[in-house]
């Protein structure tokens, strides 16, 4: 049996062909090594993360997330929830926050959940995966596990909005996290603590439906890790993952910028660090290749 | 709730945020600092920003509170809740706000991220989860054809990257990810539709 089991709620964005199936890869492929087992919520739904608001009112997107809580409870028991996408985390801790708070949207709930036959409790914490790798394994543990540590790459830690706001990482502060950088350098890369731009807002779904407005947030984004000299950006969110990512080559148009900056994961670091392989670490999974990452997990 | 519903409000728009609005008994906590305002990244493209919907609200300007575009502005960033002096969950009155102009049919409809917002439910409504390459086909041709056409083209290379490295799947046209029990989860929402829109005609008593 693994050390550590949680329940775990992967995401739509997780799913197989989806835009972050390649975070899910790397986290497998991370948790194989720290022994850490995810036992997926069967049957899972969508948490209508934070743009799901204009069609559906408070109770019904309470009750989605309740919906994903009661089938944890009843598949896993006593394990905490736990998330690797930032807006899943989210909408899913504020559900539990705001039922324990007020007992009659908790009574409505489960109302709503009775038409399934389901019921809430919301006895399991709701956790995201950097909260369980820091506090419940702690950078000294995971250093142990580094066979290839990331020497002489250069790494900026784009924390980003919704993995640190409004809840956050336990002692981090909301305006100058420093959880990415420490990580970088627990894998033995070089961290850029004066990443300016660490905390800055990539436009989240509206980079959908305001491309312009957001397209110039990412250009900041991208920009301020080339004047600190880095070789990629890390981010714990798979939005502003592909948000960062995706949009450089209509950021060159728009700007006649020549930017070609890789965007991972901390899973990616950590499956390379480890010693995983290329295809473990779902690095072909990056439309920027990540080529330091590349030739590491070559070596 | 319809407009002719709301009437019962005329001359206080502050009550009827605080009955049918998230989080909107925060609204009368605001003291006009500001800082919300300053600290959203979109913050230059409010027609009225954060602080300043708070003071129209107080000032009884519903219509041109629930028709603006500012709310649909909002990112889900959450810098200003966690910076608010006083503690207003600005970021869901923001949601509650927008929500509530679509329910009431007020919400501005050419606005970009409503469109997008409503999209989004449908799509995850339809299987419980969301489907990618529909999402993001239905938002290129929210404007029609004509236009749908220039965007798709416009995003031809991102999505030929995305299918590349198997982060996009053309096959999700078809049917595509979904959830088992998806008459459970269509009789969930029923029920907490109905819940929620039942109190809100009590509040009108």
């Amino acid at each position: 049996m693994a050390k550590r089991q949680y329940s775990f709620y992967p995401g739509c964005s997780s799913q197989e062909g989806a835009s972050s199936s390649n975070y899910l890869k790397s986290v497998e492929s991370m948790c194989e090594e720290l022994d850490i087992q995810l036992n997926t919520i069967p049957d899972w739904n969508c948490c209508s993360a934070s743009i799901g608001y204009a069609e559906g009112g408070e109770l019904p997107r309470l009750a989605l997330s309740a919906r994903n809580l009661a089938l944890s409870e009843q598949a896993n028991p006593g394990q905490d929830v736990v998330a690797t996408c930032a807006a899943c985390w989210l909408a899913t801790r504020e559900t539990r926050d705001r039922l324990l708070e007020d007992d009659e949207l908790m009574h409505e709930t489960n109302q709503a959940l009775a038409a399934a036959g389901l019921k809430l409790k919301a006895d399991q914490k709701v956790r995201h995966m950097v909260e369980v790798l820091i506090e419940d394994l702690g950078y000294e543990e995971i250093g142990r596990h580094v066979k290839k540590p990331l020497e002489g790459i250069k790494i900026a830690g784009y924390v980003g909005c919704q993995t640190n706001r409004p809840f956050g990482i336990s002692g981090e502060s909301f305006e100058n996290p420093v959880y990415l950088d420490k990580l970088v350098e627990t894998l033995g890369g070089e961290s850029i603590p004066t990443y300016e731009k660490k905390v800055q807002c990539c436009g989240g779904a509206l980079a959908f439906s305001e491309p312009e407005k957001s397209q110039a947030m990412i250009k900041g984004i991208i920009e301020a890790a080339y004047d600190n000299g880095a070789d990629m950006v890390v981010t714990p969110c798979p939005v502003c993952q592909m948000n960062v990512e995706v949009y450089q080559g209509q950021i060159n148009q728009t700007y006649g910028t020549k930017f070609k900056m890789p965007v991972v994961y901390y899973s990616t670091l950590m499956a390379v660090a480890f010693g995983k392989s290329a295809k473990e670490a779902a690095l072909n999974g990056h439309v920027i290749r990540a080529k330091p990452l590349e030739d590491l997990a070559g070596r | 709730m319809s407009e002719a519903a709301a009437k019962k409000y005329a001359g206080n728009f502050l009550q009827e945020v605080e009955a049918n609005v998230e989080e909107g008994e925060w609204v009368k906590m605001c003291m006009q600092c500001g800082v919300c305002s300053g600290s959203c990244p979109l913050g230059p493209h409010w027609e009225h920003p954060p602080q300043e919907i708070f003071m129209m609200i107080r000032a009884n300007k519903r219509e041109e509170v629930l028709t603006s575009s500012s709310m649909w502005m909002c990112t889900s960033c959450y810098n200003c809740i966690v910076r608010c002096p006083r503690g207003l969950p600005i970021t869901h009155i923001m949601h509650g706000l927008a929500h509530y102009a679509n329910r009431l049919g007020v919400a501005p409809k050419d606005n970009p991220t409503h469109k997008f917002a409503k999209l989004f439910w449908k799509n995850l409504e339809k299987g419980g989860r969301v489907n990618e390459l529909k999402l993001g086909l239905a938002l290129y041709f929210m404007n029609g054809l004509a236009e749908g056409v220039k965007t798709s083209l416009k995003m031809k290379d991102i999505g030929l990257g995305m299918v590349k490295t198997k982060r996009m799947n053309p096959m999700e046209i078809v049917g595509g990810h979904s959830c088992k029990d998806k008459a459970g989860l269509h009789a969930i929402l029923a029920k907490a539709r109905e819940i929620e829109l039942s109190k809100a005609a009590k509040f009108q008593g």
